[in-house]
């Protein structure tokens, strides 16, 4: 579904990404980990075209869209829940939801997505009015996730949806995640600190270290690496 | 105390003029974070076509008046998207230096222009509407005054409507929340920011058809006064809040007529700029912004 | 001898040569290259701001107007006094010229401290800003105080200035923003421009060099109003507006901020060019605006600025 091939991304004369290759098959959660200043962010942003790789190239669902706008991209599909939720701080969560759909026509189909939004994070229903910045750090992620399913995905990349966020809020929100993707079939890319968990809900991983993939397979299989869990794991 | 209230209609005129200009100036720097110099010529060449347009419709009728003043909004609007698409645009991303500079390249172009083809002498603006005074008590109150305040309070609510109300007015708001969010929902930022200079661009020409109409005597340079002027009430209420846009110029308008007034006139410029520097001073973000702490 | 103290000697022995042969140049070329003189001693002391600490000044005239307001005010009114009747000799009057001057370019520091110390707080185009708001309100006082004759401004204010005058301090203008910028107290200001946080993260005091680049560059804008009143004979308020201002800024950028061989120059080709242009004089501001707005989209860094070291790349988001 997702395919990207050598791809080279660099911040002035910084290399943040030095040849990154991967594939993920649609249905699948695949997650990506690795340490701060990996290359994970930068990975994401350059998929949803916030960012312009030096050399490589990106593809959905059988078209390069390396040089697509980001909001382009989005008209096709895939959607991107950035890092720190990114919510629209000074607009209620109603319309925060509705700038999900900006790209959506389709009324019937958008109200179906919302209820269903609102079936899987019933708190944004009890908060339509009030204004996103002064939710908690876990409702804002899940309206940041909500605001990204109203863009009726295909393809959702989520990235650390676990930072900032109250311990007991990070489970549930992990659990939708795995929800979404069994009840909607929304493929899904995770980047995640906390690999434990990021490894527990996906069914195959790769490992990120200074812009290289070290390290790929089966999650289960990296969760029982010695080697993975001396890196990630923490023993 | 019927002087008090005859100066404070005159000052509310007056700021209401100022908070339509106002308004383009800090919708401008909520999706662009700069300061559109050139905003006050476009408040100029509304003017002008306002005088052009005004030769070709009857004089003092109300549908004459008001297409004069639709002609002038769209010609601004057209005036606007332009210099945003070929003077801003491609430098987005620079610093906010090169932007300003820019900005001011575009507003002496303006002037100058202006000057070439709209001659450096000042004109007389027609009288577009019917004209008229209205005596309450001791009180006058002129027509044009009258008009002055309810096509500013009828602007102020439809863009109050679009701002709040609106899809593309919501993405507004959501581009100058956080650009790169906007484009990861879908939206085209260069179409909002276009669309953008376009609203304010039409209140900057309603708001020149306005101000000829009370000061019935147009140059090239008349903008440079009242757009610094709106600026600051920009400023004053906070820039990049469209009521504190309108709340600024109003305060504005009202205090320099009353220095008018006063022994003080002369001093009514710089009143302005006294504003503009103690608000920068003590209160950057305005009476009613929040301040933002710049990022590393 | 180091150079630039070399170089200082040289220009004042030009400045004297010249003047001893000024009988013989047309009065015209004279006057045009008085006007080159005091426009480059502009041009580089708003560098010093503009260009070498990166802060951004829209109120130079505002401070050219103070010196040229407290220069013609002792010409006028207090050296006449001293002079005597019958005018008093050469050395006298030149001594009150040189007096006039240097007390109306202290006046402009004075207003360059006043403006720059609460101003350090705001960056960018809110600086831009409050300058601008200074210098209109330096121009509305002058417009309103009797004794500097109001709107009707200055008239009458005696011929002093020569090109020795204005070659000696344009001389001393750029051998002390060369000397400034050189040292290694120097250094902060292009530390201060290249990266503000970072420069104050390994203890260098910004806030001191922003003051002393205001300081030294209102000083000297002040020197330029001074040659300028005793040039033009009559000062007006509205002679020394934003346009005004604009007009040193333009210098600065086109020759590009930061680089005083570059600003010397375009502070030259822009005075020469209007002359030059006199038949499409209406078009001459249209020309410039123009090239402001090409030139921050081509080449940002200034038509004659060659780079100082390789240009530096801007983060990406």
């Amino acid at each position: 579904m997702l395919s990207v091939t050598d791809l080279h991304v660099s911040y002035g004369a910084i290399n943040a990404l030095s040849g990154i290759s991967f594939t993920i098959e649609q249905g699948a959660i695949v997650t990506l980990i690795g340490g701060n200043g990996a290359g994970k962010t930068t990975t994401l942003r350059t998929i949803s075209g916030l960012l312009r790789a030096k050399t490589g190239t990106v593809t959905f669902l059988g078209e390069d869209i390396s040089a697509t706008a980001a909001h382009q991209i989005v008209a096709r599909g895939l959607c991107h829940v950035p890092e720190g939720r990114m919510v629209f701080s000074n607009l209620s969560v109603d319309e925060n939801l509705a700038m999900g759909a900006y790209l959506q026509t389709d009324a019937a189909r958008n109200a179906r997505n919302r209820d269903y939004v609102f079936t899987i994070f019933p708190r944004l229903k009890e908060r339509l009015r009030q204004t996103a910045g002064t939710l908690s750090g876990g409702v804002q992620q899940m309206l940041a996730i909500g605001r990204a399913l109203m863009g009726n995905p295909k393809f959702l990349m989520l990235d650390e949806p676990s930072l900032g966020i109250a311990p007991r809020l990070i489970s549930t929100i992990f659990e939708k995640i795995v929800e979404i993707n069994r009840e909607r079939g929304i493929t899904i890319l995770l980047v995640e600190q906390n690999a434990n968990l990021a490894l527990e809900v996906s069914s195959y991983a790769f490992a990120l270290e200074t812009g290289r993939i070290v390290m790929h397979g089966d999650s289960k299989k990296l969760r029982a690496d010695p080697q993975l869990k001396a890196a990630y794991l923490g023993g | 105390m019927s002087e008090f209230l005859q100066q404070l209609l005159n000052g509310l005129s007056l700021g209401a003029i100022y908070a339509l200009i106002a308004l383009g100036y800090t919708m401008v720097y909520g999706v662009l974070r700069f300061i559109n110099f050139a905003h006050a010529d476009v408040f100029m060449v509304g003017s002008f076509i306002g005088y052009y347009a005004g030769k070709l419709v009857p004089e003092g009728t109300l549908w004459g008046g008001f297409s004069v003043l639709l002609a002038a909004m769209l010609g601004c609007a057209l005036l606007g998207m332009s210099i945003e698409r070929l003077a801003y645009r491609p430098l987005r991303g620079s610093p906010t230096l090169n932007v300003l500079i820019t900005a001011i390249g575009v507003s002496l172009l303006l002037e100058y222009s202006g000057q070439v083809f709209f001659g450096a002498a000042p004109r007389t603006f027609p009288p577009i509407f019917p004209s008229q005074n209205f005596q309450f008590g001791s009180l006058t109150l002129s027509s044009n005054q009258i008009a002055v305040i309810v096509v500013a309070a009828l602007l102020m609510l439809a863009l109050q409507f679009i701002v709040h109300r609106t899809k593309i007015g919501t993405a507004m708001r959501a581009v100058s929340l956080n650009p790169r969010a906007a484009q990861l929902v879908g939206i085209n930022n260069d179409v909002v920011i276009s669309f953008t200079f376009g609203l304010g661009s039409a209140l900057a020409g309603a708001g020149g058809i306005l101000y000829a109409m009370n000061y019935p005597s147009i140059d090239p340079l008349m903008g440079v006064m009242p757009g610094l002027k709106a600026f600051v009430a920009a400023i004053l209420g906070g820039i990049g809040n469209i009521r504190g846009a309108a709340l600024g110029g109003l305060l504005l308008g009202t205090v320099e007529t009353f220095v008018s007034g006063s022994q003080w006139s002369t001093y009514k410029d710089a009143i302005a700029f006294g504003i503009l520097i103690i608000i920068l001073l003590f209160r950057p973000a305005g009476l009613l912004g929040k301040f933002t702490v710049e990022k590393v | 001898m180091p150079k630039p103290h070399l170089a200082l000697v040289a220009a004042l022995l030009v400045a004297l040569g010249l003047s001893h042969f000024s009988d013989q140049i047309d009065p015209y070329h004279l006057d045009v290259l008085i006007g080159v003189g005091i426009n480059i001693i502009l041009a580089v002391s708003l560098n010093l701001v503009n260009g070498y600490t990166g802060q951004f000044s829209l109120g130079h005239a505002g401070f050219m107007s103070v010196g040229a307001y407290f220069a013609a005010a002792i010409s006028l009114f207090v050296a006449p006094q001293w002079l005597g009747a019958e005018g008093g000799s050469v050395l006298q009057r030149g001594l009150a010229f040189a007096g006039a001057l240097l007390a109306g370019g202290l006046c402009a520091a004075v207003a360059g401290l006043l403006v720059g110390v609460p101003s350090l707080r705001l960056k960018g185009d809110y600086l831009a800003l409050v300058t601008l708001g200074f210098g209109e309100i330096i121009r509305v006082i002058f417009q309103n105080v009797e004794k500097f004759g109001g709107a009707l401004g200055l008239n009458g204010i005696p011929a002093y200035t020569t090109i020795f005058w204005v070659i000696a301090f344009g001389a001393l203008a750029v051998f002390t923003v060369t000397c400034l910028v050189n040292s290694t107290y120097g250094r902060g200001f292009l530390a201060t421009h290249d990266d503000e946080i970072a420069s104050e993260s390994v203890g260098l005091d910004t806030t001191r060099y922003k003051i002393v680049a205001f300081v030294v560059g209102a000083f000297f804008a002040g020197i330029a109003g001074g040659l300028y009143g005793h040039f033009k004979l009559t000062i007006t308020p509205t002679g020394f507006d934003f346009t005004k201002s604009i007009e040193i800024v333009v210098m600065v950028i086109l020759g590009g901020m930061g680089n005083t061989r570059g600003v010397i120059l375009a502070a030259i080709i822009l005075t020469l060019l209007p002359e030059l242009l006199r038949p499409i004089a209406e078009f001459r501001m249209i020309i410039y605006s123009l090239l402001l707005i090409i030139l921050m989209i081509v080449r940002p860094q200034g038509l004659l600025n060659f780079p100082r070291r390789a240009a530096k790349k801007s983060p990406a988001p």
